[in-house]
Formats: structure tokens, sequence, C-alpha cells
């Protein structure tokens, strides 16, 4: 304020007193007032700054206020901030809570229209923990803008996260389903067990028959979705018993626990484009199903069975050479008043398609020949070369019964009407049936074989022989009896007359002693003939030399049955 | 008038630096501080002759008003944040004292609350209640509003309670991992609303409680 730059020293006077200096000012402004002035322009800055931070001001209805903290809870967008809670309180009908969020000047884009909002907390669920950083830094609410400009202060804040975010790379398509099964907002979507999505949403059909679930397939994978492609609830275990032995298909463990959607190409040509978002597939119940070919329109058809089809139920296969291509409808009695019989209507809808190349080639030969390629005319010309249904047993353990269309050989001819509706498909007595009447037919022989004469005869002839035993018995065998004890006294006499000590073997052993000295006297009496003939005549004469007769004796005291010495 | 003359009265004027005293021009207006022009020094030291503190209300005025605007976004604005484990907290001067209070710290909060809301409108309205007596050159409660004065002075030095209970808990909380405290701008022009008011304060002269019209003495 001063300057002290031209200092004047004043002259003193008045005595003992000094006179003050005098110096010129230079400078004298209020500049004190700057302060003032700077203080309130920053406090306007402030305001002004503030006013521009400002953005609008928006109301989020929850259904519980858990974990939101009035002047704390963050509102956040990609986790960046946008906003924080204001105000949090009850609505009129204490129903829900409304929650005041001031949002930034720069989040201005979120109260719009399509804009959504949730709390997120951790969550724990079968899928995995979701929300855990929440753990730490507590609940905030997210957010997740669309594609409207139009401006919304009030919002109805989601009560689960939405699974897919606006503006996420990939597609969503539809997936029609008789009914939910395990499945729920965010199962899995899995392409060759990858998770490659999930569920978005899900709701009832219009007219309460079936319901709609909307999936949702991350980027890049979404190109995996073809025109073609089927779908099928890969939740739960999937056990089949097949040729092969036991199968079991399951996607993975959490799967198992939390339901899925598997999805995958047909096998074989297909038309392999990415399909078009939003597009409609059905959901099939399982794999094999789903990779079975499209069934087309489906045809109704009517069977009438003349037997019982016990084991035959609604929904059991029919096939047509053992190819699966419908299913039986409807099992019901009916009354034929001119047989006075109750033979079984079975209607059945079939899906021809299903035969594949077999069905178009018929087709294609039905219009080659000019006529309608209609399934009633192509069914004509199959019953005329023998085409019949007939009740078969699928399951011999349960008995459950299938309806089979094959070619019967031999069938008398039938006739059919092309025109009828439904169509009629004529039946044979199914495979089991046939046996019974075989059965019946034996039995039938059975009972035309004279039994009863038969009998008679067999009883006379027995009676015959009765009588001949007892006489055998009576008069036979006692002689025989007789005979035998005579044998038996003999033989005792002979065994007697035999044994060791008996008289008559001790007569013998002499008996052939002496024949045996006998004999060698004989022999002695040939040996001595032999040398000596002459002694006929002149009788025996003393030995000449008496070393002589060794060699001759011997051989003859060796072999005594020798005839003569040479 | 009063039996004690004055020194303006006498046409004196002490150096406020070293005590000479001065024959000064009589009803010489610069003396008071206020005018524009030459000014009188010390013959002695060379500072600054004055009757009064130079413009000491418009200085006091300028800066007890900028003290209040800036007491505007001090209690506004949040001055500290606090983060724990899973709370962001970020306080103004009330919510602390309602949450020191709340949270069972009633003293605590019975003295930041005294300190940052009960002192400086207490600096406010004395200063201001004394500007505007001098001002008129009341004669009212002398004695009293000179030690309101001296108070002021006084409690001037231990306002800055909240700004060191801010510094304090950054420098203490900061070694903990889980948990932090920062100041926010708040605090800043809670500092400078104690400062301008401390400024005002010393600005003010109090000599001029006793100029003007004297009836009671
Ligand atoms: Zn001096």
């Amino acid at each position: 304020m001063t300057d002290d730059n031209s200092i004047e020293r004043a002259a003193p006077g008045d005595g003992e007193l000094p006179q003050p200096m005098v110096r010129r000012r230079r400078v004298n402004a209020s500049l004190i007032w700057l302060v003032p002035a700077l203080a309130a322009l920053v406090g306007l800055s402030l305001v002004i700054n503030n006013w521009l931070q400002a953005g609008p001001q928006i109301t989020i209805s929850f259904q519980s206020a858990e974990g939101l903290d009035a002047g704390k809870t963050p509102v956040k967008y990609k986790n960046v901030v946008i906003g924080r809670v204001n105000k949090i309180h009850l609505s009129g009908d204490r129903s829900h809570v409304l929650v005041n969020v001031a949002l930034e000047k720069s989040a201005e884009g979120f109260a719009t229209r399509d804009t959504r909002f949730w709390v997120v907390r951790p969550r724990i669920g079968l899928g995995g923990v979701s929300g855990i950083d929440t753990l730490l830094s507590g609940a905030f609410i997210g957010a997740d803008v669309g594609d409207s400009t139009e401006y919304e202060d009030d919002f109805k804040g989601l009560e689960l996260p939405p699974s897919v975010n606006h503006g996420a790379p990939g597609r969503s398509f539809t997936l029609h389903s008789d009914d939910l099964g395990s499945l729920d907002i965010g199962s899995p979507v899995y392409y060759r067990r990858i998770q490659v999505g999930r569920v978005a949403s899900y709701e009832l059909d219009k007219d309460g028959k079936g319901v709609l679930l909307h999936i949702f397939v991350d980027g890049p994978n979404d190109k995996f979705v073809t025109r073609s492609a089927r779908f099928w609830n890969a939740s739960g275990v999937d056990v089949s018993i097949g040729a092969n032995g036991l199968k079991l298909n399951t996607q993975s463990l959490a799967t198992v626990l939390a339901g899925g959607v598997a999805f995958q190409d047909p096998p074989g040509p297909h038309d392999s484009t990415p399909a078009p978002e939003d597009n409609a597939y059905q959901l099939f119940g399982d794999q094999t199903t789903a990779m079975a070919p499209p069934d087309g329109a489906p045809h109704y058809i009517r069977m009438r069975f003349e037997q019982s089809v016990r084991g035959l139920a609604v929904d059991a296969p029919v096939e047509f050479l053992g190819i699966n291509i419908g299913k039986v409808a409807s099992v019901r009695l009916d009354y034929d008043e001119k047989t006075q019989r109750f033979p079984v209507l079975v209607g059945a809808v079939v899906y021809p398609q299903r035969l594949g190349a077999a069905y178009d080639k018929l087709e294609a030969l039905a219009k080659a020949h000019g006529e309608n390629p209609d399934l009633s005319q192509l069914m004509g010309h199959l019953v005329e070369h023998g085409l019949r249904a007939q009740a078969r047993t699928g399951n011999l353990l349960t008995g459950q019964l299938y309806v089979a269309l094959d070619f019967i050989p031999k069938t008398p001819k039938v006739a059919f009407d092309p025109a009828a509706k439904p169509l009629t498909i004529p039946t044979v007595t199914g495979s089991f049936d046939k046996l019974q009447e075989q059965m019946a037919g034996i039995v039938d022989k059975l009972d035309k074989v004279p039994f009863d004469s038969i009998g008679q005869n067999l009883d006379q002839t027995l009676v015959g022989l009765n009588r001949t035993l007892k006489q055998v018995n009576g008069q036979t065998l006692p002689a025989l009896s007789d005979t035998l004890h005579g044998v038996q006294r003999t033989m005792g006499t002979a065994n007697e007359t035999l044994a060791g000590d008996s008289p008559l073997q001790q007569n013998l052993g002499a008996t052939l002693e002496q024949l045996q000295r006998m004999a060698r006297s004989l022999r002695v009496l040939t040996d001595y003939l032999g040398g000596h003939p002459e002694a006929l005549v002149r009788g025996r004469q003393a030995d000449p030399k008496p070393a002589e007769p060794k060699p001759v004796t011997t051989p003859a005291a060796l072999s005594p049955a020798q005839g003569s010495k040479p | 008038m009063s039996a004690l003359p004055r020194a303006a009265e006498l046409g004196l004027i002490a150096c406020a630096v070293c005590g000479q005293v001065c024959r000064a021009v009589p009803g010489d207006p610069r003396l008071d501080g206020d005018s524009v022009g030459d000014a009188m020094a010390c013959p002695r030291c060379g500072s600054t002759l004055r009757r009064r503190k130079p413009q000491s209300y418009a200085r006091t005025w300028a800066l007890l008003i900028a003290a209040f605007i800036m007491y505007i976004p001090a209690n506004v604005l949040p001055i500290m944040r606090t983060a724990s484990l899973n709370d962001i907290d970020d306080n103004t001067i009330i919510s602390g004292v309602v949450e020191l209070w709340v949270k069972g710290s009633p003293d605590l909060a019975i003295i930041v609350f005294t300190a940052s809301i009960v002192v400086p409108m207490l600096k406010f309205l004395a200063l201001g209640t004394l500007l505007v007596s001098s001002w008129r050159g009341s004669g009212w409660a002398r004695v009293q509003r000179a030690k309101l004065y001296r108070l002021v002075e006084l409690i001037g030095y231990w306002s800055m309670l909240d700004v060191f209970v801010v510094a304090l808990l950054t420098a203490l909380v900061r070694f903990s991992v889980l948990s932090l405290v920062e100041p926010l701008p708040g605090v800043i022009f809670f500092g400078l609303t104690v400062v301008l008011t401390m400024l005002a304060a010393m600005s003010f002269d109090p000599r001029l409680i006793w100029d003007g019209k004297d009836t009671d003495d």
C-alpha cells in the first residue's frame, strides 16, 4: 500500500517532539477487496462446476435396498463410477424401494429409456461365484445402456444381473421347448463342451403350450450357430443302453447340477451359413433326438388291430423297416357290430421326411410318373407291395409293443383307400400273435389225435400183457425155479466131486501118474524098438556100447510124443 | 467529554514500532490511515506512522466477507474420505460430527462441533458486531467489546482444530493397509476460512472501539 521510495526528513519543530517524515504514496487502491472478490469467484466457480457436473437425477425401483447405502453406493458402468445413490426411500405402497441416483454429467446418456440397472452383490450359484469384488467394496448398482435416446428418469431395477450386456459381441437366438427343465437364466450354452453362451431369459409361449428361451452366444463363437444347428437340453445325466453297452452322456458336472444347452451341426451335408440374429430353433430333449433327421410335416395314420395290443402305449415308436418315423398318438377301442369283436384303433403321427433320401426318391419317382406325390398315394403303392402294420414286441422284459411298418411277404391283398382321413394302414397280426396262432394250430391238431381209443387199445393190450405175465409168474417161473434148483444141486455135486481133497481128484492124480509112467515105459519100449526093431523077433539083447545111448535117449526122453528117431 | 486527553487531541502520534512520539499535524486525515496521498513516517525508525491500523474497517470487512464466502464450501464439500474394508465414506464437517455422535464419541463430536461450527460462527458474529458498533461510533459496552475482541484473537489459533484432525488422521491411518483417510477439498476451504477470520481479526483495530462519541466516560 505504501511506498518507501521517497522519504523526506521532516524538520524538527515544536521543541522537543520531532515532526514525522512525509512519504509520498503512490498506490492507494483498496486492493483488500480483491480478497472477498476472489473468494466469491472461487465459490461461484464451485457452484458453476457443481452445476455443470450435476447430471440427471433418476429413480430406480428395487425389491429391496439390501447392500445399498444412501450417499455412498456408486452406480457403475464397466466398473467406472457414473453416479451415486442419493437417497433411498420406500414406495408409497411399501412394496418396493425407490433409489434416487444422481448421475454424473458425463453419464447423461444413461438416463434413457432402455438403460438397465441392477444391484451387484456377491452371488454364489451353481455356475460359479459372481460379484466377488463387492465382498470388499460393498454392493453397487450396475448399469447397462441401450440404444434409445429417449429421456427417462424412472427405472425398474432388475433383480438379477442381465446375462448379456448391450453391445456385447455375439448374437441371441430363440429356442422353443416343451418345458424349461432345469434351465435357468445364466445356464450355460455349450458347443463341443466349451461354454460359448448362456440362457438370457425365458418366458411362456403366448398360448402357454411351451417355453420360449432366449440364449446369447458370445462372439466370435456365435458363427458356429448355423442355420441347421441343432440344440438340445444337456441337463442331467443321459444314460442309454445301446448295442455298444452302457453309454453315459453329460456335458459337465455343472450342467448336471444346473442344467445347460448344447448345440451342434447335424452330421452329413447341411446348410452351414451362420444363422441370423434371433433365429428360432427347437430345443430337443437329448442329443440323439436332436441329431435325428428333421421331422418335416407330421402325417396322421390309423391302424386297426384285431387282436389285443396290450403293451402298446401312447408315444410308442412307429418304425418303418426299423427306422423310427413317428410315434403312437392314441390307442382306442372300437366295436364292430358285424363281427361282434372289439378291434383296437391305433392312431399314430409319422414324419415321412425322417426317411430322408428314400422319401425324396419316392416322391420324385411319383412325380416322374405323373402321379400325386402325396403320402396317401405313396402309401397306397407300398400297401400294394405288401406294406402292413404290425404290433411287435419291442422289449421282451417289459412286453412293450411298438408298431412296425414292414413288407410282409405273401400277405393277402387288401383294399386301400388313399382318400381316407386319416390314412388307414392295413395291419397283420403281430409276430407274437402269429406264434399264438401257430400254437393254437398245434393244439387243434393235437385235439384231433384219438387219445381215447389209443388209450383203450393200450389198456386192452396191457390187460393181455398182464394176463400173460400172471401165467408166466404162476406157472413158468416155479418150474424154472425147480429146474434151477436141480441145476444148483448138480453143480454142488460137481463141486464136491472136483474139490482138491476129493477121492475123485486123488484117484485122478494116481491115474494120471500111472498113465504117465505107462507112457514113459511105452516110449522106452518104442525107442528100443526104433533102434532095435529085430528085438520084436529076437527079443531084447544087451547094450553093446553103454556110452552110446545117451544122445539118443535124451531127446527121446524130452519128447515122448515123438514117433521115431531119424 | 472525557477527562483524559487522547493522543490525537494533543496532536501527538506514536510510532507503533519503536515507540517514538512525534508531533503530528493536527487533524491530518492521512494519519488515520484511510486517506489518500502522502504518509507520515517515523523520524527514528522509518516506519509509517498511523494513529489507527490502516483501512481497518475495509480490510476487516473484506476479509470477514471472504472468510464467510469460503465457509460455505467448507461446510458443503466433504473434508475427509475414510475408506475401510467395504466402506468409503466422504464426510463433511456436519456429517462427521453426526457420525462421531452416532458412533459413540459424543465428547469428540462436541469438540469438533465447537471448533468447526461454533467458533467460526462466533468469530463472524463477534467481528461483525465489533465492526458495526465501532463504525457507528457506539459507546455501548466498550469494555465488554474489548474483551470480546481479545477472546476472538485468542481462540483464533485454536480454530484450525478440524484441519489438524484431518491432517493427523491422514498421517496416522495411512499406515494401515485396509483403511485409508484422505483429505478432500473441503478442508482447504475450511483452512482458508480460519486463516481469513484470523486475518480479519488482526486487521481490526481495537482502538476503534474507543473512538467515536464518548458517552459513558
Ligand atoms: Zn519508529
